[in-house]
């Protein structure tokens, strides 16, 4: 199926990578090689057509939301359960993200994993504007969302948005890691968007 | 300019070791003066992560209070929750039921051993090794999960009462955790030792590394497996009984003379081994009855001070709390935080070492910074 041959109703729309490459990509035994379905068998036949038309932008954004890399920041609590999230029950590479990396330099997303002091808000700033652009941040956890339960503490930083942008908010005592991934997903989501 | 013992002469160079750095375990930073290879001073700067946690006890009530006693060492949550209750209890006078101790014995060592697992395979990382870590992290999901279906939370689990715990053990519970002790036990014995036991490069950076005489030990006020690590026996579940540890006959403390990173990682895995027996042996004996004493619904708590204490993952964790028996809130509530006392021996350890050894002493330490700064 080529671009005109798509229904009406969603010319001019532009394509949607996820909807319409990786979804539409045949898996043979998985859609159905010979299924009496014609949906299926439509989504078999739509390997024919190895042409796309988008924009570079878009697909700059969409090869960015593949695999983000997070700089490995853990601070406190939420540390542990950022760990957990990378271990095999809740495997954090299908979503491209497991590799941290210890150098910011080499980090796209800093996922901001415990209590913000604020002996550590100039460092996190530093590191923040370390890594190279595009950069997101994710607050993961209660702390360094909102304060969370040091919202009174003298020494901490009452969200860690009040230093840096935050784009991806995980909200939990500490999060589960299936919260972390949804964060992470919703971030991919995000760039793919272009944000 | 500085002279090295070989009579060459370097240049003195001024190293910065975090506060972001994956082998700190947290945001330790350590300023490194070093003369070619060898670190001639070593000044840990602490306070990345200083949350106030003594004072938010003040300003809390004594239930709110065990919520942050967890924050402290974020690993073995349910070890700081005991000396916090444990505190309370001492000063007034609480009797806890008999099934309650129990209880707290099974998930105490249960927290013990998902701390040392954390341990294990972060120490695997530091060390040059990633798949301990991998199936470090498997089994202690498997605890976390029991965890979860007793109260409900995977971490920060606010379990303990004063006078108790929360809730009893659901439907099932015991047998899924003798399941899992029976694959944890050969877990042990089978991936953990053999992968590193086994493994020239591991016993290479981890034996003679990072040696620590008793005396010196002692001096510095280490406590835990490091302490036994370096031969002394001093294990506050037999040495300063509390809880129902003094009626279990597994319980002995493990010790080995050594005092190197190595030592401290067979005390590790050796304590993993006896929490199991002790877990067994608890569930064999768990007694009937109620969770938790009747305290009546506004409980206050009399006049007095206690200083309470817990053998922990790392070492003894105390809690000194003060209450003038007016107000809902203690008086003071000061944490001993043993890795707080585990990294005053880090300039003296580090003294005279190479780099490359630096990070193979700092991780057979096992701080957690949640409780160096609290």
């Amino acid at each position: 199926m080529t671009i005109e041959e798509r229904p009406a109703e969603t010319k001019g729309v532009p394509i949607d990578f996820e909807e319409d490459v990786i979804q539409r990509r045949p898996i043979s035994g998985q859609v159905g090689i010979g299924s009496e379905d014609p949906a299926t068998r439509r989504a078999f036949l739509a390997n024919d057509d190895n042409v796309v038309f988008t924009t570079v932008a878009n697909l700059v954004n969409w090869a960015r939301s593949r695999s983000p890399w997070p700089l490995g920041y853990g601070l406190a609590c939420c540390a542990i359960e950022m760990f957990a999230s990378v271990a095999p029950q809740h495997d954090l590479s299908r979503f491209g993200a497991e590799v941290f990396r210890s150098s910011p330099r080499q980090a796209d997303v800093m996922i901001v994993a415990g209590t913000v002091t604020h002996k550590m808000a100039p460092r996190l700033r530093r590191l923040y504007e370390q890594m190279p652009e595009p950069k997101w941040v994710i607050a993961m956890g209660n702390c360094a969302s909102s304060g969370g339960e040091f919202w009174d503490s003298y020494a901490t930083l009452q969200g860690v948005d009040t230093v840096v942008p935050v784009d991806v908010y995980v909200p939990g005592c500490p999060p589960r890691p299936e919260a972390l991934t949804e964060g992470v997903v919703r971030l991919r989501e995000k760039i793919s968007r272009g944000g | 300019m500085i002279e090295t013992e070989e009579g060459l002469e370097t240049e003195e160079l001024i190293l910065n070791m975090g506060p972001q750095h994956p082998s700190t375990h947290g945001v330790l930073r350590l300023v490194l003066k070093l003369s070619g290879e060898k670190v001639i001073e070593c000044i840990p700067v602490m306070g990345y992560l200083h949350r106030g946690l003594e004072k938010i006890f003040e300003w809390r009530t004594y239930h709110q209070g065990i919520r942050y006693a967890d924050q402290s060492d974020y690993v073995s949550n349910m070890l700081n929750e005991h000396a916090y209750a444990g505190a309370m209890e001492a000063i007034g006078g609480i009797d806890v039921p008999r099934r309650a101790e129990f209880i707290r014995v099974i998930v105490d060592e249960m927290s013990r051993c998902a701390a040392h697992l954390i341990w294990l395979g972060t120490y695997g990382l530091d060390v040059g090794a990633t798949t301990p870590f991998l199936w470090c992290l498997r089994d202690r999901e498997e605890i976390l999960d029991m965890f979860e279906e007793l109260c409900g939370s995977r971490m920060n689990f606010n379990y303990y009462r004063p006078g108790g715990v929360l809730y009893d053990l659901p439907q099932g519970w015991l047998s899924k955790l003798e399941r899992f002790l029976d694959r944890f036990e050969q877990d042990i014995e089978r991936d953990y030792m053999q992968i590193l036991e086994g493994n020239e490069i591991f016993l290479e950076r981890t034996i003679g590394v990072g040696r620590l005489p008793a005396e010196v030990a002692l001096a510095y006020g280490v406590t835990g497996p490091m302490l036994r690590g370096s031969g002394v026996n001093w294990d506050l579940r037999s040495d300063r009984p509390y809880s129902i540890y003094p009626e279990l006959k597994t319980m002995k403390a493990v010790v080995f003379p050594d005092g190197d990173a190595y030592a401290r990682f067979k005390v590790r895995v050796g304590e993993m081994r006896l929490a199991i027996a002790l877990i067994r042996e608890c569930v064999a004996n768990l007694p009937g009855g109620a969770v938790r004493a009747r305290l009546g619904h506004v409980w206050k708590c009399p006049k007095g001070e206690s200083y309470y204490t817990v053998e922990g993952a790392k070492g003894e964790v105390g809690i000194y709390m003060i209450s003038d028996g007016r107000s809902p809130n203690p008086f003071r509530a000061k944490m001993r935080g043993p890795s707080f006392h585990n990294l005053h021996v880090v300039p003296w350890l580090l003294k005279g070492r190479l780099v490359a050894d630096v990070v193979a002493i700092l991780g057979s330490l096992d701080f957690v910074l949640g409780e160096v700064d609290r």
